[in-house]
């Protein structure tokens, strides 16, 4: 099985958010990067898990600028066979789906991997628009991923719900908790991610259909009312009266 | 012009169908509502009353299939000549509307949750860093795609009944077999709850959710938890909330025995409301919310229940 893991840079959950350049750029000061959870725990561990059993070979491919080339070894050590770097800062989802499938299409994959989204723009665009530039099925959101040669079993996500399909290779899939457990990466794969092969790729010309004209921080929450714990009737009055929710 | 709002109607038409007809509505131009399965005429025929003028329904198309939606919406673009689609930002518009998006060559909104903004071009604004804060999208193509976050707008009655019309829109072979579908039967689902009653490893295990449910059955709320809670097996997956599980902006978020950790506040903090129970006075929880009780869970939730009990006898 030939797997393509997309993988995307995203700030550490605990990164302190703020904003620069008169609020239109995202203040990196101070901000670690890790491989965003949904690839790293999800995608690339399922993939590694399908190659262990069937046998196979693990691409992870980043949008990224060299700064990334630290969560591409990340990915490796954990257990990916190779990567590949398209040189570009991945700013639009249409860019940067579309520079994945250019790659993609050449190579012909069986499957295609992401997380469900991002942790910081939480779009869930890229594994849909790669499917479409590949023509495609894209399971979404899927929750467990099995194979029996080229036909493979799916369980995703619906509203309220867990539904099961069936595709044959090759698909696109994005990957949501359930369906692996996170790794560590070990000494030794750490040390064979040094010497893996990484590609860089030029960037390709391809329009951006969007961008981030500015941001804005939520409104400070004004301090919280205590109510006395022996009182639930004031709360209900509260959340009924001055609330308005119930 | 016109725009063209999908809606998924395999289930009946939920309040977020409502909300995305209305938030058409409100950019302006006529609406046309497009769905795929066998929902009825008569039920889809109440989208004119948030102000679709007609419904176009695609019945050969299958409705869990992304490919075959993608093909009959833009079947429907090219025949309405419109300009934009709307969807509600659930499961199928986040596999369908990214596709169309690459068909049409439309820039993507993902998750609005504002209308757009037309002066000096096209912007909406979107949650981004899981909620942590707000960014503005501009849209630079021609033609234009929203998908549009639940609880981001009151669906309003406007009008009356429209005309449903069958609609070929050319969705060619499916590629995807569905072998079988479970839904929790009566259960509300969490992303379109109005309310919701959540908790977390302060309730120590698994037998102590029965007053968490009754508080929710009490409220007509649905239920969450923390991301520990899910991964020990206490409660399942779908009620994980947070920057790694389901992002919710309910009325009311009810936190139970919650430390309120930035992890987790990251997928509540757009709820209107936030009432949090704690044991812990210093628990970061009461930072985030509106409205907090200093107590343990297990004296303070059975007393909210009758309170609230209480308050639904005296308002019936
Ligand atoms: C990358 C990453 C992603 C994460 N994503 C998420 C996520 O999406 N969602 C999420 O929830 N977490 C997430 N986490 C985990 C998060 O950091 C916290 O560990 C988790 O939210 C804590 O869950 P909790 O509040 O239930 O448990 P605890 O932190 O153990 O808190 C229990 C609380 O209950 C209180 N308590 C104890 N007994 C009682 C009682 N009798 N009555 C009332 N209160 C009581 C305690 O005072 C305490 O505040 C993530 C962490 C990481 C590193």
């Amino acid at each position: 099985m030939k797997i393509l893991v997309c993988i995307s840079k995203a700030p550490d959950t605990t990164s302190k958010i703020a904003f620069s350049e008169n609020n239109t750029k995202f203040d990196e000061n101070g901000v670690q990067y890790i491989v965003n959870p949904y690839d790293e725990w999800y995608a690339l561990v399922r993939a590694l898990e399908i190659k262990e059993t069937i046998g196979g070979n693990v691409t992870i491919i980043t949008v990224g600028n060299t700064a990334d080339e630290a969560i591409i070894r990340k990915a490796l050590a954990i257990g990916a066979d190779d990567a590949v770097r398209i040189d570009a800062e991945p700013n639009d989802a249409y860019f940067t789906a579309s520079q994945i499938a250019k790659y993609a299409k050449e190579k012909s994959f069986d499957i295609v991997l992401t997380g469900k989204e991002t942790i910081n723009y939480n779009g869930s665009q890229v594994g849909g628009m790669i499917a479409e530039e590949l023509d495609l099925p894209f399971i979404s959101l899927a929750t467990k991923l099995d194979l029996n040669g080229t036909t493979a079993t799916l369980e995703r996500e619906i509203v309220g719900g867990v539904q099961v399909v069936e595709v044959s290779t090759p698909f696109v899939a994005s990957c949501a908790k359930g369906m692996a457990e996170q790794r560590i990466p070990n000494m030794r794969g750490i040390m064979a991610a040094r010497t893996k092969p990484l590609t860089v790729i030029p960037v390709s010309s391809i329009e951006e259909f969007t961008s981030y004209t500015s941001y804005t921080m939520p409104d400070a929450k004004s301090a919280c009312k205590m109510i006395n714990p022996e009182n639930m009737d004031e709360l209900v009055a509260l959340l009924h009266n001055e609330a308005k929710v119930i | 012009m016109s725009t063209i709002v999908y809606i998924s109607s395999n289930n009946g038409l939920g309040k977020s169908a409502f909300e995305a007809i209305t938030y058409a509505k409100k950019m302006g131009e006529d609406v046309i509502a497009v769905t795929v399965g066998n929902a009825d005429s008569n039920v889809l025929a109440e989208l004119g009353q948030y102000g679709a003028s007609k419904v176009l329904v695609d019945r050969n198309a299958n409705s869990d299939d992304d490919q075959q939606i993608t093909k009959v919406i833009a079947s429907a673009v090219s025949s309405t000549g419109a300009n934009k689609v709307v969807f509600s930002h659930d499961l199928i518009a986040k596999a369908v509307a990214p596709r169309l998006s690459v068909r049409l060559k439309a820039g993507l909104v993902a998750g609005a949750i504002s209308l757009p903004s037309t002066d000096g071009g096209f912007s909406c604004k979107v949650n981004v860093f899981s909620g942590k804060a707000f960014g503005n999208v501009n849209v630079k193509t021609e033609n234009k795609i929203i998908s549009l976050l639940p609880n981001s707008i009151q669906p309003e009655v406007t009008g009356s009944n429209c005309s449903v019309e069958e609609f070929n829109g050319n969705a060619g072979e499916s590629k995807v077999k569905v072998l079988s579908t479970k839904k929790p039967e009566g259960e509300i689902s969490l992303p379109e709850a109005e309310l919701v009653v959540s908790a977390g490893r302060g309730l120590k295990g698994p037998e102590n959710w029965g007053m968490i449910e009754d508080l929710a059955k009490e409220l007509g709320a649905a239920t969450a938890c923390s991301r520990p809670v899910a991964d020990i097996g206490w409660r399942p997956h779908h009620e994980h909330v947070g920057q790694t599980g389901v992002a919710i902006r309910p009325n009311l978020y009810i936190a139970v025995g919650i430390s309120g950790a930035i992890q987790h506040l990251a997928g509540v903090n757009g709820s209107k409301v936030i009432v949090a129970i704690n044991t812990d006075a210093e628990a970061p929880f009461f930072k985030a919310a509106d409205y907090g009780v200093i107590g343990d869970a297990f004296d303070v939730v059975p007393k909210l229940v009758e309170a609230v009990k209480k308050f639904n006898a005296s308002n019936n």
